[in-house]
């Protein structure tokens, strides 16, 4: 009997992908374990293998498909014995694929949606695609026009019911969007009339998803922002001295790394700033892990060090160049970029002097990192140069109140200008 | 040396309370219960069931009094109040002593004793044996239930004046019977008094018994109640002079009075609840009508105490307290996937002749709310089993959002319908709409058959009458 291959849900909130590199070929035998193809999805690439043994007799879904439904039969096996798929109804027991590697059980912090620790996944990430909503919810829904798959059921087991659907807005967003997040506006106001010369280029998975969070964010999150200038020259020192001792280690830690342990350890100085807002709750995260945005050809991601707090930095320096150089060629886990209690965004290697991020939901801080640059300063009385860097936080008011990220800043200060005491 | 030291601390034995410490020690939580009286609390010794008790005796003597109707001959029937009274508080002792074994079963510890708050994570008990004890607690949930309430002039002296504590164990059953209020409670007895053959007065201040009710149930109930005998005043006030041994009532209702004698009064002019010599002074705990304030996860403002069932508010019901008690200690475990309660899930019951059971919105208060409703009704004469079985009066309503088709409320009056009444909680809880009730399949022949019907006939598409 033959076997289908499912789009596998590789989170919990993937309702689709793109196909998008296929490792095997029609006529190929493959063994439990081995990697059959590559789904990209939010952000991420992931490997897909074969939990049963047997012969590819054909591949439905072709490669660089998008939008492949979870769940939607990608390609049939074939067992011992068969030499062709019958029928060409995919009538087959579903043969089960997972992802690789596994992936870690993702807490609510790992959903990346703004929403209380005990409320269930509207959907698990083995679940098919039948959706549960009481039938109430449903009549609403088709009266509204609201897409059920993208409403956040908070039931029991993530039912969807009437109250879901009442808060919802028609034609609501992925699941993956949190039920208060608005719609993304998906055209905009104008047509865009495109003359020769012009290029209209589909969104990539990654790009989709950038545009649906900073849009949620800049919506719905309330920003303000914190400008400050920091004094580096001792922190230069430090890091010069440090990297005297790392190079045995076969490090070499930057500035941004010693920013990520100085932002580590003030947000274990300040619990209250290491949390998320949820309607009903505030999660003040136990563990300092911190998101860095990395730029890459595909996008922006955001990989974590976790618990940097605890860490020294070349320790830090070593992971986040790993996770860097994964982030570029998209081979990095779901778990190495889902959650994170803050994000730091460095342009200061592009000679942005200063800018303000948007916040990276549901954190309720992002500092934006400037460039560190000799300049012109008074002390006590005298101009003198030094080696300043600004940075600019940007805050979520309805986590943090202004002079709460005043203190932040100011105990982030300490351990900048002063590296020692990110040893005491 | 007993242990003092627990998880959850619950105060109040009672349906609440013992099954929040179940639940508790369910999920591993090392817990106490502190009761000053009898486990199982009012419900099981002084309530819902010894009464329930008393009303299964009323219907079979009244069942028996028209046993010609079924085509039994039965002479000389006759009833001895002692030995009534005696299998209602036999009832009520088997399972008040099933809650102990509950208690054991699941290793929670009882304190014999009244609690009292005593600063922060500490709990005072004055044990009945004299001792005193000190009990540390994580989380307190207080569970102590409510009182009838005295009303000036009204107040019950447990002789002439009854509250439900007296009635329910009379030395003799009185011939003439005034009750004041028409809640549950005051019909529940009204309707066993009256079967048992006492002349019976009800006086309601408001303008309709079982006000909670809704209106149709209110207006068939009086005409059954009167059509048994019952004197019934509505909009009616009372005031109570006491004789030897009877009680002059003068009943005002508008400008007329009038005078009536009667052997007892039974006072059911609602509840109060039981906040007094708690310790809550001076905690952030409020009392606002005699009741705890709480959130919906029962947290009164004071760091870990929590309120529930009836000393919280209303509705004054058991299986609410119960509901309140799993749901706080799930939310102090961190048990995912709480849901806070909706009331107007709660079903409630009256088991009186003809019963009353009822859920959700009445159609008055559906359509103060602005809905347009659509509004089925089906008569217990339309219905084969309640014909045969003798049954033929009653009604059971349904009011659903006619833009939705939620289903805001049902309401039914007649035999047995308190057994009913949970197809609806299910059909609500699971936010069923008509469509799923119309093509539910209900057994023939039941009672529940009028449930279908009911929906149907909001739909115009009854198919019995």
């Amino acid at each position: 009997m033959s076997i289908n291959i499912l789009m596998p849900a590789l989170s919990p909130t993937m309702t689709e992908g793109k196909l998008a590199k296929w490792h095997v070929k029609e006529g190929d035998m493959v063994k439990s374990g081995q990697v059959v193809c590559e789904i990209e999805t939010d952000k991420a690439t992931m490997e897909v293998e074969a939990v049963d043994e047997g012969k590819v007799g054909k591949i439905v879904v072709p490669e660089g498909t998008e939008g492949v439904k979870v769940n939607a039969v990608i390609a049939v096996l074939l067992e011992e014995g068969e030499t062709e798929v019958k029928g060409g109804a995919p009538a087959a027991a579903p043969a089960k694929v997972e992802p690789a590697p596994p992936q870690a059980s993702s807490g609510p912090r790992a959903s990346g949606s703004p929403k209380s620790p005990s409320e269930p996944e509207a959907r698990g990430p083995e679940k098919h695609e039948r959706i549960f909503a009481s039938p109430l919810a449903k009549r609403i829904a088709a009266e509204k026009g609201v897409d059920l798959a993208g409403v956040h059921g908070s039931g029991p087991n993530g039912r969807i019911v009437k109250a879901d659907v009442e808060n919802a807005k028609p034609g609501a967003a992925p699941a993956a969007a949190p039920k208060a997040a608005p719609k993304p506006a998906s055209a905009p106001a104008q047509p865009i009339v495109t003359a020769p010369g012009d290029q209209r280029i589909p969104h990539t998975p990654v790009r989709k998803v950038i545009a649906r969070r900073m849009l949620e964010s800049k919506q719905t999150v309330p920003h303000f922002y914190l400008t400050v200038e920091f004094e580096i020259d001792a922190l230069l020192a430090a890091r010069a001295a440090i990297n005297e001792v790392a190079r045995k280690k076969d490090a070499r830690v930057s500035v941004n790394d010693m920013v990520i342990k100085a932002c580590a350890k003030a947000l274990r100085d300040h619990p209250e700033c290491n949390a998320s807002w949820t309607e009903d709750e505030m999660v003040l995260y136990g563990a300092v892990d911190i998101s860095v945005a990395v730029a890459t050809d595909r996008g922006l991601i955001t990989p974590i060090v976790r618990n940097a707090d605890m860490k020294g930095v070349a320790q830090i320096s070593i992971e986040m160049k790993d996770l860097a150089a994964r982030a570029k060629t998209g081979k990095l886990k779901l778990e190495e970029f889902q959650g994170g209690g803050f994000t730091i965004s460095n342009l200061g290697m592009f000679g942005v002097r200063h800018f303000g991020a948007i916040i990276n939901p549901p954190q309720a801080m992002i500092l934006a990192v400037g460039a560190g640059e000799e300049r012109v300063v008074a002390r006590k009385g005298e101009m003198v140069i030094r080696n300043m860097m600004s940075c600019t936080l940007a805050v979520d008011h309805r986590v943090v109140d202004g002079a709460m990220g005043a203190q932040f800043l100011q105990t982030l200060r300490a351990y900048i200008e002063q590296p020692a005491a990110m040893l005491v | 040396m007993a242990d003092t030291s627990f998880d959850i601390i619950v105060v109040g034995g009672g349906p609440g309370g013992y099954v929040a410490a179940i639940r508790a020690a369910q999920l591993g939580l090392k817990t106490a219960v502190v009761e000053r009286e009898h486990m199982g609390g009012i419900c099981l010794n002084w309530g819902c069931i010894p009464t329930k008790a008393l009303l299964r005796t009323s219907e079979v003597y009244g069942l028996i009094k028209h046993a010609d109707a079924y085509g039994l001959s039965v002479k000389d029937v006759s009833y001895d109040p002692k030995k009534i009274v005696e299998r209602s508080r036999k009832v009520a002792n088997q399972l008040s002593n099933g809650v102990s074994m509950l208690m054991r079963k699941n290793k929670i510890t009882v304190f014999d004793g009244t609690a009292k708050l005593a600063g922060a994570g500490k709990l005072a008990v004055a044990m009945k044996d004299k001792t005193n004890q000190t009990l540390t607690y994580k989380n307190l949930i207080i569970a102590t239930g409510a009182r009838a309430r005295n009303l000036p002039g009204l107040e019950a002296d447990g002789k002439l004046v009854w509250t439900y504590k007296e009635a329910m164990v009379p030395p003799e059953f009185p011939k003439s019977l005034l009750v004041v209020g028409s809640g549950a409670i005051g019909i529940e007895f009204a309707s066993f008094y009256r079967t048992m053959g006492a002349e019976v007065t009800v006086c309601e201040v408001v303008d309709r018994i079982l006000p909670v009710e809704d209106e149709e149930v209110s207006a068939f109930a009086k005409r059954a109640f009167e059509k048994q005998g019952m004197k019934i005043f509505t909009g009616a006030t009372v005031s109570l002079k006491k004789g030897a041994n009877n009680v002059t009532a003068t009943i005002k209702v508008g400008d007329k009075t009038q005078e009536i004698t009667v052997d007892r009064v039974i006072s059911a002019v609602g509840i109060v609840g039981n906040v007094e010599n708690l310790g809550l002074e001076g905690t952030k705990v409020k009392v606002e009508k005699t009741h705890i304030v709480i959130d919906q996860w029962g947290f009164t403002g004071e760091p870990n105490v929590y309120a529930i069932g009836d000393v919280a508010g209303p509705p004054w019901l058991a299986h609410k307290a119960m509901h309140e008690g799993v749901l706080v200690v799930e939310k102090i475990a961190g048990v995912k996937g709480v849901h806070p309660m909706n009331t107007a899930n709660i079903p409630g019951c009256t088991y009186c002749q003809p019963q009353v059971a009822s859920i959700g919105l009445t159609e008055k208060a559906a359509k103060e709310k602005g809905l347009q409703i659509k509004v089925g009704k089906f008569p217990f004469i339309g219905n084969g089993k309640a014909i045969a079985l003798g049954e033929p009066e009653g009604f059971v309503k349904t009011i659903f959002d006619a833009k939705t088709g939620e289903l805001l409320g049902a309401h039914m009056i007649g035999a047995e319908v308190t057994e009913l009444i949970q197809g609806y909680s299910i059909a609500k809880t699971l936010e069923t709409t008509e469509a799923e009730l119309m093509a539910t399949v209900f057994p023939h022949p039941t009672l529940s058959e009028m449930m279908h019907e009911s929906v149907l006939a909001a739909y115009g598409r009854t198919l019995h009458i």
